[in-house]
Order: structure tokens, then C-alpha cells, then sequence
């Protein structure tokens, strides 16, 4: 009974959806303006009924109703509670019901906070928010219902694939969510301003906002995955250019050139048709990047189902969405026109390069990743792109565009010069450039790559110490804390990420350069020395989970015959799917990761050996500190009054 | 006039600069495709002698030996199947009689050495390229088998 009412809310929410979205286009092309009034109320009314459904089913979940098909795939009634809740996104037809969730509340969010904006140009801007929406539900309603019912209800659940049984499983899909739903805002906010012809700085500075705030979802989702991948996988990688990585690394690239492009725009009232491009490109990245991950074209954990109906309604989905906004694009973008001028050796230019940079970056992942689908799709082969392409082109890309990066916050607007900008860089490029030739001599190997890295993280270190240092002089009073505040949480959360992303490169470098990795085989009671690491081996004890039993390695670490820690892999094996999963075990300090994983038992003679993987992982933490920091920084600047617009006053400060 | 040269200069320059960029992307992305082979068509010698390429099939029943951290097994596609080498820890879902996908290259004595096995992460879910190498097989029995094998 309850599920039903979940399934008659979504359809009732297709209606409303359409509603929100037909009725105000229509007053525009009208010119009715009586029609505009139904944008916020549908919009709202719309949502609410879309929660709803989420929430009947998850409590679905709640409640064990293996009478839902959904529920009886994915969950288990020895599954944890919190894993049980998590389940929902835990499959197909969840996650994609979570997905119009997602966008039901940020278009809650947009009905309440988008009250300074002219009717006109509010109602079209949810009215296109109403089209995605209707767009998705229709999907679920024709091709993925989750409240599908069995007449023969199941004893119990199938269980939830083990792999996602993890915290990890709580958090990455919904904020890796919020940050590709959230890039709809953006989208909604350019075809808006296409259809209307107009693009206000104060509407840009609205804008800003909502964008960073999506990636800053994105931001800390997409290094919550990774870290999840770390440990999960067993198998001590961060990054492994999966394609379904990649397609969540799409829309984040974009999407950091597109808040780069909005600051033009917001300051200096440039960049205009540039900045409607790429809000467009965003959103579509990040539809692209639900088609890979959900279509079932990929060997991957999130691919869930192989449907071809569900494919190919996706794919014409989301080539009537892009091709329609970059058709609208074509008609109308000389309308919004380019904006104001500026000078060879100007910020613009340098933000215009960074755009170009995470935009080519772009370019070159996007050709790895579809290329091997389009080739599959046309009956040709299966290949795949290896690793070393996307690592060789992509850090032969970013290293420009870092050392740019560097330069960016230094120079001015409209004009700078190059005397201005050597006078103030000089001391930063000796101090990057000594720490860079000084940490490999400490650490005892230099190649080229580690230099290079090593550079750019220092030499952006350091540019944004003359940033703040230049501005601390300027203020000749008060405390430290007082200049702080003076410069505002924009300035700082832009400082703040730009040094997140040194620290990440330091991370990478370091992991890159001096990473460890033996396979040994050891039995009980011996000691293998790895690393200058001394690794005593105690055996297996049997362990008994909730829903799981395996078998737990006991490890004893020691240095110098001074005890560093007891790492404790194991080797689950799940009852419900009869699932054998590896689960590693690691010592995590600023400095270096220790990373132990349980091999298996040999057999025949060998019985009671035991293969092992050991990792050394110098500075991995960094590389999720500094998306943290990136990520705090995006807070910071959403917290900066300067973009709660004023009714009266938004023109005052422009 | 002189501003406008050195304009042009700079575009002429940005232009050239692009296109060595597009060339070595292109060329590190031709030298890093990986292209698939089934069992069948490595024993017919399809397969490239030098560099990586992938192979993917089921793991036959019985042929996985291990000797210390080195694993042996044979992959088949049902028509045929072959040698593959690995060195490490293999993935949890690794099991006789299961998909499988291993990248490497041809080593000596018709050996495929593999430096990567893939994963499926969940157990009824088929790497597409194994369920391709099965397919082809299956083309493969009927063209050269009698029919009423085929089912």
C-alpha cells in the first residue's frame, strides 16, 4: 500500500513538473505575465511530492518491504540500518529517483532564495528547471520504476552488493549528487538568460553563489570516492582514470573554469557568451556523466543494469537537452554579447588562459573516455584507453595552466604589467624553485616529474603568500585577525583553494615519486623486513560480523624494534551473495600511509602461507586534505554577503 | 600598425602552439590504446607479439596453479583457450569457471603475461568483453562445428 503511494506521487510530481515548465515558457512567448505566477508554486508543490516518494521509499528499506522489487535486489534484513537507508541509492532505479530528489531541492532551494530576481527572468529559470525535472521522472516512470512489485515477496533481500557496504556508501553518492544536480542551477540560469537575451552583471553575481556551491559538492564527492576506492578496493590506488571517474571529473573541471569565468563576468562584466557556454557545458557533462555510469556500458561497480531502453532514453534525453541549449546558444549569444574589453597582460587574460587549460583538459579526457564507447557502440572492437595516456596528457596540460594559476591573483584587472609582476613573483619563483631541487634531496631520489610537481605546488604555495602578504601591507592597522577579516571570505576561500590544490600536488607528487609496493609470503610467526618496516605475522583469527564472517590477519608493525602499530586486513566473506571481498588494513599518518592487504592462503605444501600486498604511501593523505581545503575555501566564498543581492542596492556596488 | 603585428604574431604563435599540442595528445593517445582479443583469435595469431593488448573469456576449471605470488591459469572463450600468467594478488572475484578480463602482453612459449587482472564486482555481472570473446566463440563453433550444437 505505501509504495503505491510513493509511485502515485511521482506521477502526480510528472504533471506538476510539466505544468511548471509549459506554463511560463508560454507566458514569455506570450507575454503573459499572468502565467509566470505558477513557476514558484508548482515548482514547490512538485518537489514536495518528489521527496515524498523518496522518502516512502526509503522507508521501504526501513522497514524490510521485500514486497518492492527494488528493496528485495539491494537490501537484506541482516544489512545494518544505516547500510539498509544507503541502499536506496544502492541500484538503478534508487539512484535515479535520488538524482530528481536532488534537484527537487535544490529547486526548493532556488523558489526561496531567488526572490531578487525580475519575475520574468525567476519563472523561466525554474520553468527550464521544470523541464529537467519532468524529463528525469518520465524516465523513471517508464523505464525504471523503483516501486515495482513482486507478487511472490521474497523471504528475504538479495543484499546489497558488499563492496558498497561502507560508510563511504553514506556519503559520496549524495554529495557527488549535489554536485552534478547542482550545476542544473547554472544551466537553468543560462538558457534563461539566452531565452530573455540578457545577461546582468547582478544576475552573474547571483549565479556565483549556487555554481561554487555545486562544486564544492563535487569537490569534496569526488575525493570522498576516491579515499573510498583507496581502502575499499584493496588495492592501494587513488585514481584510476576509470571511466566513470572520469565522468565526474568532467563536469568538476568545467565547472571550476566556470566559476573562474562567472568572477569575470561578475567583476568585469566579460566573458558573457563564454560563461553561458560553459554553464551549458557543465550540466551536460554532468547528464553525460549519468548516462555512463547508468546505462550499463562499462565493467564498473557503478554500473548497475543492462538495458538498452534505458540507454537509449537517456541518450535521446540528453541529445535533445544539449543539443537544444547549444542550438539555443547558436541563435542567441550574440544578443548577450561579449562584454567589456581588456588588455593583452590582464587578469582576464590569465583567468581567459585558465579557462582555455581546464577546458583542452577537458577535451583530452572526454576523448579517452567515449572514444572506446563510440568505437564498441559502432561494432568495431573493444579497446580501452590505458592510464599512462590520461596521466602524460593531462599533467602536460595542467602544468601551464598551474604556473598561470600563480600568476592570476597577483596581476590586475583590465592591464598589468610585466615589471609590476616580476618585482613580485621574483622571490617566489627562487623559494619554489629551491624547495623543489631541496625535499628530493631529502628524500633520497629526484626524477623530472617529482621536480615539476614539486614546483608548481610551491610555486602556487607562494603566490599565495605574496597575495596575502601584499594585501596585509596595504593595511597598515589592527590585528591580524582584523586584516583577515578585512579582506573578506571571498579573497580568503579563493586563497584557501587555491593552496588546497598545492597541497593535493604535493600529495600526487609525492605519491607518484617514493610509493612502495612489495607482494610478499609470509607464514606464522615470521618477520619480513619491507621498507625499513619490520612486519611480524601472528596468524588469522576468525572474525564474525553482522551480516559477514572472515578471516583477520594480525599484523604487528615495528621501526627499529620500537612498535608502530598492529594493522588488522581481512578477508570477508559475505553470506547473503556468498561474496568473498578483501578488506585492507592501514596506518594513516601526515607523512606516510602503511597499506596491508590479505592475499590468499596457499594450498598444498605451502598451507598456512599466506600472500600479502604492503604499500608504502608517502604522503597520500595530502592529495584529500587538499580537496578539503579546496572545498572549504568554495564554502567560504558562499558565505560572502557580497553576493545576497539586495533588491534596491544591487546596482550600488557593481 | 605595430600593435596589430605583433597581434597577429601572437595568434600566428598560440595557433602553432596548439597544434603541436593536438598532435602529441593524439600520438600518446594512439600509443596508449589497449584493443581486446578473444582466446580464438590469439591462437589463430591475431594478437600483436609486441605491446599490451587484453584478452577476456572464462577461467577454466582446474587450470589455476599457484606457485608462491605466481599464479598460472587458462582462459577460454569454450572454442578455444589459452595460457596467462600473473604475478600479485588477484582480485576477490576471481574464480574458475567465472568471467575474466587480463591486459598484458604475449610473453615466450605462447604465454600471455598478464600485469593486470580485472575484477567484475558483482557476481552475476559478465565484463562485456568476456560475454564478446563467448559470442564470437559461439560464431565460431557454428561455423566449424555441425549445427544443432549451436544450443
Amino acid at each position: 500500500m505505501i509504495p503505491d503511494i510513493g509511485h502515485y506521487a511521482l506521477m502526480i510530481a510528472l504533471l506538476v513538473a510539466s505544468l511548471q515548465a509549459i506554463l511560463p515558457l508560454a507566458g514569455l512567448s506570450g507575454n503573459n505575465e499572468k502565467l509566470f505566477a505558477f513557476a514558484t508554486p508548482m515548482a514547490r508543490l512538485q518537489s514536495v511530492l518528489i521527496i515524498i516518494a523518496f522518502i516512502i521509499l526509503d522507508y521501504s528499506f526501513y522497514v524490510n518491504d521485500f514486497s518492492v522489487m527494488y528493496v528485495a535486489n539491494t537490501s537484506n534484513s541482516n544489512l545494518p540500518l544505516i547500510f539498509r537507508l544507503a541502499a536506496v541509492w544502492g541500484g538503478h532505479e534508487g539512484s535515479i529517483l535520488f538524482w530528481v530528489a536532488i534537484l527537487a531541492i535544490w529547486t526548493l532551494a532556488v523558489t526561496f532564495f531567488a526572490k531578487e530576481l525580475p519575475l520574468r527572468f525567476r519563472s523561466t529559470l525554474i520553468a527550464v528547471m521544470g523541464l529537467i525535472t519532468a524529463g528525469f521522472l518520465l524516465f523513471i516512470l517508464m523505464t525504471s520504476n523503483p516501486f515495482e512489485r513482486l507478487d511472490i515477496i521474497p523471504f528475504d533481500g538479495r543484499d546489497l552488493n558488499p563492496l558498497l557496504q561502507d560508510p563511504g556508501m553514506v556519503f559520496h553518492p549524495p554529495l557527488l549528487y549535489m554536485g552534478y544536480v547542482g550545476f542544473s542551477v547554472a544551466f537553468a540560469f543560462a538558457i534563461a538568460a539566452l531565452l530573455d537575451g540578457r545577461l546582468d552583471v547582478t544576475w552573474a553575481r547571483w549565479t556565483r553563489p549556487w555554481t561554487t556551491a555545486a562544486w564544492v559538492f563535487l569537490t569534496l564527492g569526488i575525493a570522498l570516492g576516491s579515499r573510498w576506492a583507496y581502502y575499499e578496493l584493496g588495492w592501494g590506488g587513488w585514481w584510476f582514470w576509470d571511466a566513470v571517474e572520469n565522468a565526474s571529473f568532467m563536469p568538476w573541471l568545467i565547472g571550476t573554469a566556470l566559476i573562474h569565468s562567472l568572477a569575470v563576468t561578475e567583476k568585469r562584466d566579460a566573458f558573457k557568451s563564454w560563461t553561458v557556454l560553459l554553464s551549458i557545458c557543465a550540466f551536460s557533462l554532468s547528464l553525460l556523466g549519468t548516462f555512463i555510469v547508468r546505462s550499463g556500458v562499462l565493467t564498473s561497480v557503478h554500473a548497475f543494469a543492462i538495458d538498452p531502453s534505458r540507454g537509449l532514453f537517456i541518450l535521446v534525453f540528453l541529445a535533445l537537452v544539449i543539443g537544444g541549449a547549444l542550438l539555443l546558444f547558436a541563435l542567441r549569444a550574440p544578443s548577450i554579447g561579449l562584454g567589456e574589453k581588456f588588455d593583452l597582460l590582464s587578469r582576464e587574460t590569465l583567468l581567459l588562459s585558465n579557462n582555455v587549460v581546464l577546458f583542452t583538459a577537458t577535451g583530452a579526457v572526454l576523448l579517452g573516455t567515449l572514444y572506446p564507447l563510440v568505437i564498441d557502440a559502432m561494432g568495431l572492437g573493444k579497446i580501452s584507453v590505458g592510464p599512462p595516456y590520461f596521466d602524460v596528457v593531462f599533467v602536460a596540460i595542467m602544468v601551464p595552466g598551474v604556473f598561470l594559476m600563480g600568476i592570476g591573483p597577483i596581476a590586475r584587472w583590465k592591464k598589468a604589467t610585466v615589471p609590476e609582476l616580476t618585482d613580485k613573483l621574483k622571490w617566489a619563483s627562487v623559494v619554489s624553485i629551491v624547495s623543489a631541487l631541496l625535499v628530493p634531496s631529502v628524500m633520497g631520489k629526484f626524477t623530472p616529474m617529482i621536480f615539476v610537481g614539486l614546483l608548481m605546488a610551491f610555486w602556487v604555495m607562494s603566490s599565495v603568500w605574496v597575495s596575502v602578504s601584499t594585501r596585509l601591507k596595504a593595511i597598515p592597522t589592527g590585528t591580524l585577525r582584523q586584516k583577515f577579516k578585512s579582506f573578506g571570505p571571498a579573497f580568503n576561500g579563493m586563497l584557501l583553494a587555491h593552496f588546497g590544490l598545492a597541497v593535493f600536488i604535493v600529495g600526487v607528487t609525492m605519491v607518484k615519486g617514493y610509493e612502495q609496493e612489495s607482494d610478499i609470503i609470509i607464514k606464522k610467526g615470521e618477520i619480513k623486513l619491507i621498507n625499513g618496516y619490520a612486519f611480524r605475522f601472528e596468524g588469522i583469527k576468525p572474525i564474525r560480523g553482522a551480516n559477514y564472517v572472515a578471516k583477520q590477519g594480525q599484523f604487528y608493525v615495528s621501526k627499529d624494534g620500537k612498535p608502530v602499530t598492529l594493522l588488522t586486513p581481512e578477508k570477508r566473506l559475505y553470506l547473503a551473495q556468498r561474496v568473498v571481498m578483501t578488506e585492507a588494513s592501514i596506518s594513516i599518518n601526515p607523512v606516510r600511509d602503511i597499506y596491508v592487504s590479505l592475499g590468499e592462503e596457499l594450498e598444498g605444501d605451502q598451507k598456512g602461507m599466506w600472500s600479502v600486498r604492503v604499500y608504502f604511501k608517502p604522503f597520500v593523505q595530502w592529495i584529500w586534505m587538499g580537496c578539503l581545503l579546496m572545498g572549504l575555501g568554495g564554502i567560504l566564498t558562499i558565505v560572502d554577503k557580497r553576493y545576497r543581492l539586495k533588491k534596491k542596492t544591487s546596482k550600488a556596488t557593481a | 600598425m605595430k600593435s596589430r603585428h605583433k597581434r597577429i604574431a601572437l595568434i600566428v604563435a598560440g595557433i602553432a602552439l596548439l597544434a603541436i599540442a593536438v598532435t602529441l595528445l593524439l600520438q600518446s593517445f594512439q600509443s596508449n590504446l589497449v584493443f581486446f582479443f578473444s582466446p580464438t583469435e590469439v591462437t589463430q595469431g591475431k594478437s600483436p607479439s609486441k605491446g599490451n593488448f587484453r584478452v577476456g573469456g572464462l577461467v577454466v576449471a582446474g587450470s589455476v596453479k599457484r606457485e608462491g605470488t605466481k599464479v598460472a591459469f587458462q582462459i577460454t572463450d569454450t572454442a578455444n583457450s589459452m595460457d596467462v600468467v600473473f604475478t600479485g594478488i588477484l582480485p576477490d572475484l576471481f574464480k574458475e569457471g567465472k568471467g575474466v578480463v587480463a591486459q598484458g602482453a604475449q610473453g615466450a612459449d605462447d604465454v600471455f603475461v598478464a600485469d593486470q587482472v580485472l575484477a567484475k564486482h558483482d557476481e552475476n555481472y559478465m565484463p562485456p568483453e568476456a560475454a564478446e570473446a563467448l559470442e564470437k566463440a559461439k560464431e565460431y563453433n557454428g561455423n566449424n562445428v555441425a549445427e544443432g550444437e549451436a544450443e
